[in-house]
């Protein structure tokens, strides 16, 4: 971009940026701890690390949103401050962040000049994007409004508002998570072409084969510090995992072999109208999940996902009773307790706030989803000393780890507070159990302890649904598979049977409709 | 350089039972310097304030008078502000429960009908003041109306009702065209000589345990808790939003209710404008100086309620404005919040200082 000249000369001069001895604290908690990263121009370098590891607090730092207790960091050699982020973009530094601030109801040109300095006309802009998209292969069109476009055309809107400013480093945090495997490779090129014209991009992720397909520098972040600095091309997937985690990965046991039984958990042309404007209507949507198998809900975020969850649950009731069966009786007009009754169980996305009432104490928390069904509560009254001796062994079963006995559930770190919300539901042994996103943002060892408590369940006879953005996740232990793109969901697929680049098709909507497998 | 509050990690739950205490003190020593500056003797105005009022029989079954409304009304309030519902028309609640409250004593007058008029007018006052939170309550479950414009402006209607009752149909034929009614025949009895203090006054108490048993020990009072920390975390657990939105409204005007028509048969005998003087809105102070729990509202309408009696007092004794007292009450709540906040968080100075 500007002011780039060829790759070459910039190997052996100082690097484009370089942060040294990097110390951040909040509290107690030091999140970056003596961070040492350099990053060249016309280099992809993978920033690695698990939730938590301190990757966003660095990055925060490198655009200016946050400020080290100590440390240097060095801009072409240079010492400088970047006080806000009006620094860091004034030195040529851009960010395309993970979760998009994008006005819906506002175009595409409309949302890139909000970001511009003022005084540039509409058409002047319009022109600019064109140029720029042709130029990267970030094809967008200017007038279209934003609500009406997918994740990936909202992704190009903001990296196409990044470029706009000629940065000259480019941090980009999870770029793919959003995105089908179809349109991560059309990032890819993008991202490709960037740095053959000498920008430096600084790529975030936990992805591991993405890092050694695009990058030839990656430094690996654990618990706020460096623990490598890598080349990655030179790596196998293994050894980064294990650098990242700390440990050899955990992998989950497959259950032994077991028989399925009959159909335990049901949905017949379930369609429903969503709630919120912009929401995703339920299209007709047909599953049959049976005692003793796990069916992975695959899709690229906000394509219906949490209106499935929604009427799964009976937070949102279906119109007709046989829409949702459990156990063969209709449960479509039950609310979640009635359907809780039936012996179904819920994990919600959100730990904090939907799954759980985050100040409220983890006893409090398991009267929240308890309370129907016996044990916790009676004739109205809540039966606290109950609730803790749940809670205590809820805790000690799923190993959730606290300061004290009965905290605020919202004191709890996300992989303990997850564990948690899931044994809650697993100890009551369910009939069916259906989790949205079981493991998102959870550190790997309680991702692992929660994956195996999912395949346990269902080899002791239940039926599991799990709803997940994390393909890696279904392919380890969904038995089918099925895709939801825009409230329709498709047949489900044996998970032995079908590959990435099919699923890839359906997230996309591009497959056939009615394929003849089952 | 700018201020930034960080979160506390732990807080003791003794840090929050001695904020509002420690908030009370700043707030008297605000006030001092507010008198001193009006060229007033703070030590001559404390000792009227406080100590006089505390120390008389009378100042104390006053203070028990007054506290009463505002204790009643801030323990129903309790209940929509933990389910974060702001019903800010407690005092038209008051008001209309005082007016159906006093049907039964205002058509019993001189007839020399028994006791039992009472019990019934209590029911009467408590279910018009339910009655009449309905209206925000259902106007916001049906066509979703903020519940905080609609109860607010219910306010203003109910004064009207009154003054047009006791200006008009309820007006006294012998009372030399005073808007007021003839005197009730059905009061409530007095407790002690030499002061007001009368039987309704321990309906408070009595209403305060049985709120703490139902917020901490029922299920419905977990629901509102829940209801008020985590919408979507109480839609999970199955609690029904409506339901909630009706039933603590219920609740909220049915206290504001019943302390109306206490006030009517307790202290004033009578309907006539004014009988509120801003209760309805004074126990949303007290509610929130009690941090929404039973027994700290119990404090926070004694420290109210001493505010008052001693303006009062100061009014007649030191010549000083009552106006103070409105300005009192406000820096207390101010001083209330703040102590809130500072338990919660630290106070840090950022400079620009380079890394």
């Amino acid at each position: 971009m500007a002011g780039a000249s060829g790759r070459e000369d910039q190997r052996d001069g100082p690097p484009l940026v370089s942060l040294r001895g990097i110390v951040k604290r909040f509290g107690t908690l030091t999140a970056n701890d003596h961070v040492d990263l350099d990053i060249r121009a016309g280099e992809i370098h993978a920033l690695l690390g698990e939730n938590g590891a301190g990757k966003s607090t660095l990055v925060k730092i490198l655009f200016g949103l946050l400020q080290p207790n100590e440390g240097e960091i060095r801009w072409q050699g240079q010492p400088v401050t970047l006080a806000n982020p009006e620094d860091a973009g004034r030195l040529g530094i851009g960010m395309v962040f993970q979760h998009f601030s994008l006005f819906d109801n506002l175009t595409v040109a409309e949302n890139i000049a909000v970001a511009l300095p003022k005084g540039e006309d509409m058409r002047s802009i319009a022109a600019r994007i064109a140029s720029v998209g042709e130029r990267y292969g970030l094809a967008l069109e200017p007038g279209r409004p934003v609500w009406t476009l997918s994740a990936g055309e909202r992704q190009r809107i903001e990296i196409v508002r990044a470029l706009l400013r000629e940065p000259r480093l480019l941090i980009l945090d999870e770029p793919t998570s959003v995105l089908t495997p179809q349109e991560a490779d059309t990032l890819f090129v993008t991202l490709e072409k960037l740095a053959a014209g000498g920008c430096g991009l600084l790529y975030i992720t936990h992805r591991l084969e993405e890092v050694k397909r695009l990058c030839s520098g990656a430094t690996v972040m654990r618990a706020g510090k460096v623990v490598a600095a890598c080349d990655p091309r030179q790596e196998s997937v293994r050894r980064l995992a294990s650098l990242m985690v700390g440990s050899e990965v955990m992998e989950v046991r497959a259950a032994a072999a077991h028989q399925l039984g009959p159909v335990r958990f049901e949905l017949n042309k379930l369609s429903l109208a969503p709630d919120e404007i912009h929401g995703v209507a339920l299209k007709g949507v047909d599953l049959a999940v049976r005692g003793g198998e796990i069916v992975g809900v695959a899709g690229v975020a906000g394509n219906g996902q949490a209106e499935l969850f929604a009427a799964m649950s009976g937070e949102s009731r279906a119109e007709k009773a046989g829409a949702v069966r459990i156990d063969g009786a209709d449960a479509g007009r039950d609310d979640i307790d009635a359907r809780r009754r039936r012996k179904a169980a819920f994990v919600p996305e959100e730990r904090n706030g939907h799954a759980a009432a985050p100040r409220l104490t983890l006893s409090e928390n398991v009267v929240l989803s308890r309370h129907a069904t016996g044990g916790v509560a009676r004739h109205g009254l809540v039966d606290a000393s109950a609730a803790k001796a749940v809670a205590a062994e809820i805790s000690r079963v799923f190993d959730v780890r606290k300061g004290r006995v009965d905290p605020p559930a919202g004191t709890l770190s996300g992989g303990n507070l997850q564990k948690f919300v899931v044994g809650r539901e697993i100890l009551r042994e369910p009939g069916v159990l259906i989790v949205n996103q079981p493991t998102w943002g959870v550190d790997a060892g309680a991702a692992a302890t929660i994956r195996q408590a999912l395949i346990d369940l269902a080899a002791r006879g239940a039926a599991v649904v799990v709803i997940s953005q994390d393909l890696d996740e279904i392919f380890a232990i969904a038995d089918r598979i099925a895709v939801i793109h825009d409230g329709h969901l498709s047949a489900t697929y044996p998970a032995r049977e079908i590959d990435r680049e099919k699923i890839g098709l359906l997230m996309a909507g591009t497959a056939e409709e009615r394929p003849h497998a089952a | 350089m700018r201020l930034e509050l960080v979160p506390r990690g732990d807080v003791s739950p003794w840090a929050r039972v001695l904020a509002p205490v420690a908030a009370v003190i700043a707030a008297v020593l605000i006030g001092g310097v507010v008198i001193a500056v009006m060229g007033r003797s703070p030590a001559a105005a404390f000792q009227v304030y406080f100590v006089d009022t505390l120390s008389e029989s009378w100042g104390l079954q006053e203070m028990a008078v007054k506290a009463t409304p505002l204790l009643i009304i801030a323990v129903g309030l309790s209940f929509c502000f933990r389910a974060s519902l702001w019903n800010i028309g407690a005092e038209g609640q008051f008001i209309i429960g005082a007016l159906v409250g006093s049907i039964l004593p205002l058509y019993t007058a001189g007839s020399g009908a028994g006791f039992w008029v009472i019990p019934l007018a209590l029911v009467m006052g408590a279910l018009g003041g339910l009655a009449y939170a309905m209206i925000p309550a259902l106007l916001r479950v049906t066509f979703g109306v903020s519940e905080i414009l609609s109860s607010l402006m219910l306010v203003y209607v109910a004064d009207l009702v009154l003054d047009y009752l006791v200006r008009g149909p309820w007006r006294d034929p012998k009372g030399f065209n005073f808007p007021q009614t003839v005197n009730f025949d059905a009061t409530l009895p007095f407790l002690a000589d030499g002061g007001r203090l009368h039987a309704g006054v321990l309906l408070g108490p009595v209403l305060v345990l049985v709120a703490w048993f139902v917020i901490s020990r029922t299920l419905f009072g977990f629901g509102v808790r829940v209801a008020g920390e985590a919408p979507k975390a109480a839609r999970f657990a199955g609690f029904d939003a409506n339901r909630m939105v009706l039933a603590a409204f219920a609740i909220s005007g049915a206290a504001a209710g019943l302390a109306g028509v206490l006030e009517v048969l307790g202290q004033i005998g009578q309907l006539k404008p004014g009988i509120s003087s801003g209760y309805g809105f004074t126990a949303i102070t007290v509610a929130f100086l009690g941090r929404l729990h039973p027994l700290g509202m119990v404090f926070g309408a004694l420290v109210v309620a001493l505010t008052v009696i001693g303006g009062e007092s100061a009014q007649i004794a030191l010549k000083l404005p009552l106006d103070l007292t409105r300005t009192f009450q406000g820096v207390l709540l101010m001083c209330v919040l703040a102590a809130d906040a500072l338990v919660s968080y630290r106070v840090r100075i950022v400079t620009m200082a380079r890394a």
